[in-house]
């Protein structure tokens, strides 16, 4: 199976899809969702096909795909993913159905097409396995603007409060980003011998100015879309004014294009610029930590709190990258999943309480577990998974963060690490305040909040819990994948693990 | 589970603390965790539809790993080398770090076993009944189900990082626990704080764990207990240290001890079985596990002694002064892990010393804290020891049972109390210097302290005038689930003390640094006399409170000194956590709020519209016209060809 054209088939045909959705007639619009979510699950089941296929202990990039598309440029369609772009990969291919399923009224109410809502969801599933695939740097830019558009349209036409404000300043934050980064790949197409293959370019040797500024162009434009403090301020509006599905796929994988462009793109190109700027980084990330997680205790707004609580995981991932370790570096790869599963399934049970109260502040809850006792205990698992309990699966990679970045920088690790206080802080005192407590009179009025999980619901968070479980408890199927691609970067910087100290007096004395 | 499951090889003879692989019926103890486990899954996943056995459940996976841990203990009785070793899977395979999904079962293993599934075992029965009229009873044996689970995970890791993974996994289920009736804003908020001080001291674990695998390249007891001898003395301290703080968050030491007394939210027999038999004294464990870190380090174990001696004086003065039978037996619980904390501060023979007293600990409080409940049960869930009093007549087994709780936890000849706190009063009076007089006198002052407040609790409850509120006319004893756990626990809490007390401190010199020898100084006082003062603090303080306390006390809060008004406030450390962390936390939150609204985004914002062409144009953006954004991408193209010609020019290089 491994000459299957994995890469190009799997970025096509959500995009086909997307085409047969748009076209069902308007006025049926039980037909187009379950078109989309007959085609996401196609699409999952080749994702499937393709992890088993992938040799974790192979060639660094594999499935590669090229066809000419400018040979004036030597711009290619290349395709090549390493483990980390794979993971990414199975992330979303698991979380596209889900939100298909768990979006399945979110456009009911809007007064445009409801077949374009899901079409829109697949053209952006497309663009997205299309940026994690790309092997050649400029297909890699155009996807990462492509991306916005599906997402501009998602928030902006079938958001709620504040969309459009929220949808255009999230396009112009990342069209900003963009731009420096367009900069970016030119400077390095000039540099690098007029070529965009990712591979050819690695190989390349920069000056130290030259390469800090280009290093410089594209980290902009990942701190931007992670985002990084101090760039974040448009997430919190575009998460809270996002469809609840849309948000869970903003936050749970379109983010991580920003860590994974620092990852594949920023560390390999630019080494020496990546060790320089490295302080910096880690210092954006402990800022993000602390500071995002005080923000999320200050919310008033449900969703607003849960973009805040992503942008202290990404100070997490952040930390993680700039350590340059094995294990931070896994563990921020880990991480970036497992925020994924962890994040969307909050972001998803969150948007099934909105949908329910009609309103995303929490003053407008309080004692909710009387009436959806089962709603309420999702919530509080994805709490949990959230603030990083052992047994569900974030734990593990905020562990291997910590760790890893322990052994090279203490200072750095240890204020990280008050950084699982806070997180208990935001998560107990946002469950407090919505689903325990004295019942808010309010709420029994409410004749939806009376109306525990439906079987669609069910459906939606079963696969994530027992997925957060799974790999909280045996995460090795996804750290072997990692591994070796993280091993490679450490490599493409230079850094390699330091021994234990005692062990190493030991060595030295012998 | 199964397919993963394989057995473990023989650890590397790396040093001197080896494991060897359990084999025969031991390679199954993984199913202590996983019974438990399973139930709670089960009670939790079938929701309504076990409603009507689901307790019985609950109930039985108990016994069963009760009968299973009983019968491992036997096993490992007969092996030469008593600690064998499972490993089940990777857990975290990275680089250089290798966690391992294993289980240790070693002679200090097997006793926190038998505690936990023992004790756990008749609470589990006694709860039956108390929970019975609780439309939440699944929900609850579902949680204590996954409590014991988590608890003996904690105590059957064979790394530190299982330890941690049961570490916060008692915290979770002592959460749900405490704020069982989270319909009520005061269990919710009590439940709130025991996670997030817990999580304090997690944190220090978590640091400690850090600082193992960047010191030592390992979690692993057994290699790191073999390399610790390498470790500077400097990062045996800061690593001891923060240990210590996980230890204390746990176990309700200084400075974390308020979230103790707050969890007596949760039903009682969550008071009797987590927050005084088990779980609190996790601490306890950490640090009777990890000997070999704290015994390398004279100031470490100064510290700890302290910690221990400050506590359990605190825990004396503030239990004298309250009046709410569960938050004095609480506190009482705070004191008593002073003391098991006392112990394993002084090393050598008193870490056995620590864990003979928290064993016998867990029979006595188990069964005072459930005869409490027993006492609520017949008088409306009334706690206020002020109305109680002349109950000795109505509920016979009760009174009787408890007696035999508090003559142990007093330390009264023959009780158990006294075979298992005497000797760590003696040890602490055989440190060097002026230090035994310090802790050892402060020992001795607990033990009168502590008969004293016990004395006061117990004649207030059952002799002396009635003084019920209203609605009671004929208080009821308890049905028989309930008091015969109570009578089994009274049997223990007579007989454990001496039972242990000869058998546990050989028992246990099989797990690594545990066989330490007695301290090579004698006593400042000769053991007799020790013994003597010890029971005469202990008739002293007693007989103050029978004389101040047998004709009962007034029902209103009386006008008070300085000392006991300190003591009914905490001794301030309530007020004090509030003015330096909590206020100034919600402040800091609030000023960021608006710092982020206002700042931050206005900053960007303005910075974006200053690059676009004047702050103007920004506001034209938000409409949406898409024309607009035509400015943007001329700017973009403009700022491409800069850069371009930039680095065709070399003036970036």
């Amino acid at each position: 199976m491994s000459n299957f054209p994995f890469l190009s088939v799997l970025t096509v045909a959500p995009l086909v899809g997307a085409l047969v959705v748009a076209f069902l007639p308007r006025r049926r619009p039980d037909l187009a969702k379950q078109v989309a979510f007959g085609w996401s699950l196609l699409v999952l089941a080749l994702s499937v096909v393709m992890w088993v296929s992938f040799q974790a202990d192979g060639d660094r990039l594999q499935f590669r795909e090229s066809y000419p598309w400018i040979p004036t440029w030597d711009v290619n369609f290349t395709f090549a993913v390493d483990g980390i772009a794979l993971v990414m990969l199975m992330l979303i291919a698991v979380l596209v159905p889900l939100v298909i399923l768990a979006s399945w009224h979110d456009a009911d109410a809007s007064k445009r097409s409801v077949p374009a809502y899901f079409a829109l969801l697949l053209v952006l599933e497309s663009t997205m396995i299309g940026v994690f695939a790309a092997a050649d740097v400029f297909l890699f830019y155009v996807f990462f603007e492509v991306m916005l558009v599906p997402m501009y349209f998602l928030i902006g036409s079938y958001g709620g409060h504040q969309r459009q404000y929220a949808a255009v300043k999230f396009f112009l934050y990342s069209l900003v980003g963009g731009l420096f980064m367009l900069a970016a790949v030119i400077g390095l197409w000039v540099v690098g011998g007029k070529t965009f293959d990712w591979q050819t370019l690695t190989q390349v040797d920069i000056s130290t100015g030259t390469e800090r500024w280009l290093f410089l162009g594209f980290f902009l434009a990942f701190a931007i879309k992670a985002p990084f403090f101090p760039f974040h301020t448009w997430l919190p509006d575009a998460g809270r004014a996002a469809p609840a599905g849309a948000a869970a796929l903003l936050v749970g994988v379109l983010d991580k294009v920003g860590t994974f462009g620092i990852l594949r793109y920023c560390l390999p190109l630019f080494p020496e610029a990546s060790k320089w700027f490295a302080p910096w980084a880690l210092a954006l990330g402990l800022i993000g930590i602390l500071y995002a997680a005080l923000l999320a205790v200050g919310q008033s707004d449900l969703k607003r709190l849960v973009s805040y609580t992503s942008i202290a995981h990404f100070g997490f991932i952040g930390v993680g990258i700039f350590a340059f370790t094995t294990q931070a570096g896994t563990g921020a790869v880990l991480y970036m999943l497992n925020h994924g599963l962890a994040t969307g399934l909050l972001f998803l049970v969150v948007g099934m309480l909105i949908a329910r109260r009609g309103s995303s502040l929490i003053s407008d809850f309080g004692g909710a577990g009387k009436l959806v006792p089962l709603l309420a205990g999702v919530l509080f698992f994805a709490g949990l998974a959230s603030l990083a309990l052992p047994g569900t699966a974030p734990f593990v990679s905020e562990f291997l963060v910590l760790i890893g970045t322990f052994t090279v920088n203490k200072p750095v690790a240890v204020i990280a690490t008050l950084g699982i206080i806070l997180a208990a802080a935001y998560v107990l005192w946002m469950v407090q305040r919505t689903t325990q407590g004295t019942l808010n009179p309010e709420l029994t009025e409410v004749k939806a909040m009376h109306r525990d999980l439906t079987l669609r619901e069910k459906a939606v968070v079963a696969p994530l819990i027992a997925l957060i479980l799974l790999l909280g408890f045996y995460p090795k199927p996804v750290t072997d994948v990692i591994n070796p691609a993280v091993q490679a970067t450490m490599q493409d910087v230079g850094k390699t693990d330091p021994a234990p100290e005692v062990g190493s007096v030991q060595e030295a004395a012998q | 589970m199964d397919e993963i499951l394989t057995y473990a090889q023989a650890a590397e003879p790396a040093g001197a603390v080896t494991y060897a692989a359990a084999d025969g019926l031991l390679s199954s103890v993984w199913l202590l965790v996983a019974i438990p486990l399973a139930s709670a899954a089960i009670l939790l996943l079938l929701g309504r539809r076990a409603d009507r056995w689901g307790h019985w459940l609950g109930v039985a996976a108990i016994g069963a790993a009760f009968v299973l841990g009983l019968t491992s203990f036997f096993q490992l009785r007969g092996l030469e080398n008593k600690s064998v070793e499972l490993s089940l899977w990777d857990f975290i395979t990275v680089g250089n770090l290798r966690v391992d999904f294993g289980l240790l079962f070693d002679p200090l293993a097997a006793v926190f076993v038998l505690l936990i599934t023992g004790v756990g075992f008749l609470i589990h029965l006694y709860a039956v009944e108390y929970m019975a009229h609780d439309e939440g009873r699944r929900r609850f044996f579902a949680y204590f189900n996954l409590f014991v689970a988590a608890m003996l995970l904690l105590v059957l890791g064979n790394n530190y990082v299982m330890l941690y993974f049961g570490w916060e996994g008692v915290g979770l289920a002592s959460y749900l626990l405490i704020s069982f009736w989270y319909g009520r804003p005061s269990a919710a908020t009590a439940g709130k704080k025991a996670f997030l001080m817990n999580r304090v001291g997690d944190a220090g674990l978590a640091i400690g764990i850090f600082i193992l695998f960047a010191t030592l390249g390992t979690t692993q007891y057994d290699e790191v207990f073999s390399s610790v001898g390498g470790l500077a003395s400097g990062t045996v301290l800061v690593l001891g240290l923060l240990l210590l703080l996980g230890a204390a968050g746990k176990s309700g030491q200084f400075p974390l001890q308020a979230w103790l007394p707050d969890a007596m939210e949760g039903p009682t027999p969550v008071s009797a079985l987590i927050h005084a038999a088990t779980m609190v004294t996790a601490g306890v464990y950490l640090i009777a596990r990890s000997n070999p870190i704290f015994s390398a380090n004279e100031t470490l174990q100064l510290v700890v002694v302290s910690v221990g001696a400050l506590t359990l004086l605190m825990g004396c003065i503030i239990g004298a002064a309250k009046d709410d039978i569960k938050r004095v037996l609480a506190w009482s619980t705070v004191s008593q892990i002073g003391y098991m904390f006392l112990g394993v501060g002084l090393g050598g023979a008193a870490y056995a010393l620590a864990i003979v007293h928290l064993l016998a600990h867990g029979f006595f409080k188990a069964n005072m804290f459930l005869g409490a409940g027993s006492v609520m049960h017949g008088m409306n869930d009334q706690v206020d020891i002020r109305r109680f009093g002349g109950l000795s007549k109505y509920m016979k087994i009760t009174w009787i049972t408890f007696m035999m709780g508090w003559l142990a936890i007093i330390g009264m000849f023959p009780f158990s109390g006294f075979f298992s706190k005497e000797p760590i009063i003696v040890a602490a009076f055989e440190r060097e210097g002026w230090t035994a007089w310090l802790f050892g006198g402060a020992a001795l002052l607990g033990a009168g302290l502590t008969a004293f407040y016990m004395t006061r609790l117990f004649v207030l409850t059952f002799h002396g005038p009635k003084r019920w509120t209203e609605d009671i006319e004929h208080p009821h004893e308890s049905p028989k689930l309930m008091t015969i756990p109570l009578i089994l626990l009274a049997i223990g809490s007579v007989g454990a003390g001496f039972l242990l007390a000869t058998s546990v401190p050989d028992w246990l010199t099989a797990t690594a640094g545990l066989g330490g020898e007695h301290a090579e100084h004698a006593a400042v006082l000769p053991h007799w006399l020790l013994t003597a003062l010890s029971l005469v603090v202990t008739v002293l303080g007693a007989g103050l409170a029978w004389a101040l306390f047998r004709n009962g006390t007034a029902t209103a809060p009386q006008p008070a000194g300085v000392l006991v008004t300190a003591a009914r406030r905490n001794l301030y450390t309530d007020a004090f956590n509030e003015v330096v962390f909590e206020k100034p936390g919600i402040f800091l939150t609030r000023a960021l709020v608006f710092l982020d609204n206002r700042g931050i985004d206005g900053l960007v914002n303005g910075l974006a519209a200053g690059v676009g062409g004047g702050s103007g144009r920004l506001r034209r953006w938000q409409t949406g016209f898409v024309r607009s954004y035509a400015t943007s991408i001329l700017t973009g193209a403009l700022l491409v060809v800069a850069a371009f010609l930039a680095v065709q020019a070399g003036w970036l290089a």
